[in-house]
């Protein structure tokens, strides 16, 4: 097989399964102002980390170690820098982001086999940013989960599912959210996000 | 259905899968009891009224779930995680209870 070159391409892990769909520019009904905005915020490391029973209080000290982020107690209890973010998905489970690559390796180091499990998923998710007024009435129509600010706080993580696509949504303000869904899903998952988000009016950055 | 999970909260039954009866008692792998195989693959009391039945939240947190359902209301009077507690890290506040 002949390989193509092109000197304009970019490195395949940059690639962003979006691509064909991801129109950069307003969309819309937005002559009356835009209230989403949306975007892939392409970590460079997505791991998800698993503590065996009764070693949850040692991987929370672990993720303090590794990203400096203090986990809140709580079911879906989570944080987020800007940077690095974490948040528990399930009991003794949790998903980190990190902008940098290698997180996978740094947890390696310190979540022993006695402890727990770390499963780089980096390439495996891709990471959708919903933001603006309208975010929680978008993601209404999504999911069947309160979005409220006082049930859902800033930080928080939830999984669930839109139809079969299984998603992980972290508030990370409070009108902004990240869903991770499987990166085999993503591209189909954002024609639906851009799509529901039309009647407002919507902005692609 | 609302199945009130004790990681997630409240979610509708489409993100839950039917384990099975949560009254079977598996007998040792090893044994060759055949009545006690046969009453574990067969034997059902197909209650009219209050049912203990095993479901994972396969669409969330995919926990396996200990859950009391009434087969005449489906009225769920209660839910617990099969492996037990996971610490306080695993459980919903009271409030965050809808
Ligand atoms: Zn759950």
């Amino acid at each position: 097989m002949v390989e193509r070159q092109s000197p304009e391409r970019k490195p395949p892990e940059h690639l962003s399964p979006l691509e064909p769909e991801f129109h950069v520019g307003s969309h819309g009904n937005f002559e009356h102002g835009v209230e989403i905005i949306l975007t892939e915020t392409t970590p460079g490391s997505i791991v998800q980390l698993a503590a065996w029973p009764g070693e949850e209080k040692k991987l929370i000290a672990a993720i303090r170690t590794v990203t400096g982020l203090a986990l809140p107690d709580g079911a879906g209890g989570g944080v987020s820098d800007g940077v690095k973010s974490v948040f528990g998905f399930a009991p003794g489970k949790f998903t980190v982001a990190d902008e940098a690559e290698g997180l996978a390796a740094a947890f390696a180091k310190v979540v022993t086999p006695a402890i727990g499990t770390v499963t780089d998923l980096s390439h495996g998710r891709t990471a959708i940013r919903i933001a603006g007024p309208k975010a929680e009435w978008v993601l209404a129509k999504f999911f069947a989960i309160d979005f409220s600010l006082p049930a859902f706080p800033v930080g928080a993580g939830r999984s669930t599912t839109h139809h079969d696509v299984f998603a992980q949504i972290q508030r990370t303000g409070a009108d902004q959210f990240d869903i991770y869904v499987f990166r085999s899903f993503a591209r189909s998952f954002w024609k639906a996000l851009c799509h529901a988000s039309e009647e407002v009016g919507y902005e692609v950055q | 259905m609302l199945i009130t999970c004790p990681y997630c909260g409240p979610r509708d039954v489409i993100e839950f899968t039917y384990q099975g009866d949560g009254n079977r008692q598996r007998p040792d792998p090893a044994s060759q009891n055949f009545e006690a195989w046969n009453a574990y693959v067969y034997d059902r009391l197909n209650p009219a009224g209050e049912h203990n039945e095993i479901w994972q939240h396969s669409g969330g947190c995919r926990a396996h779930l200990r859950v009391v359902r009434n087969t005449l209301t489906h009225e769920i009077s209660s839910v617990a995680f099969v492996r037990g507690d996971h610490g306080s890290a695993a459980r919903r506040k009271a409030e965050d209870k809808a």
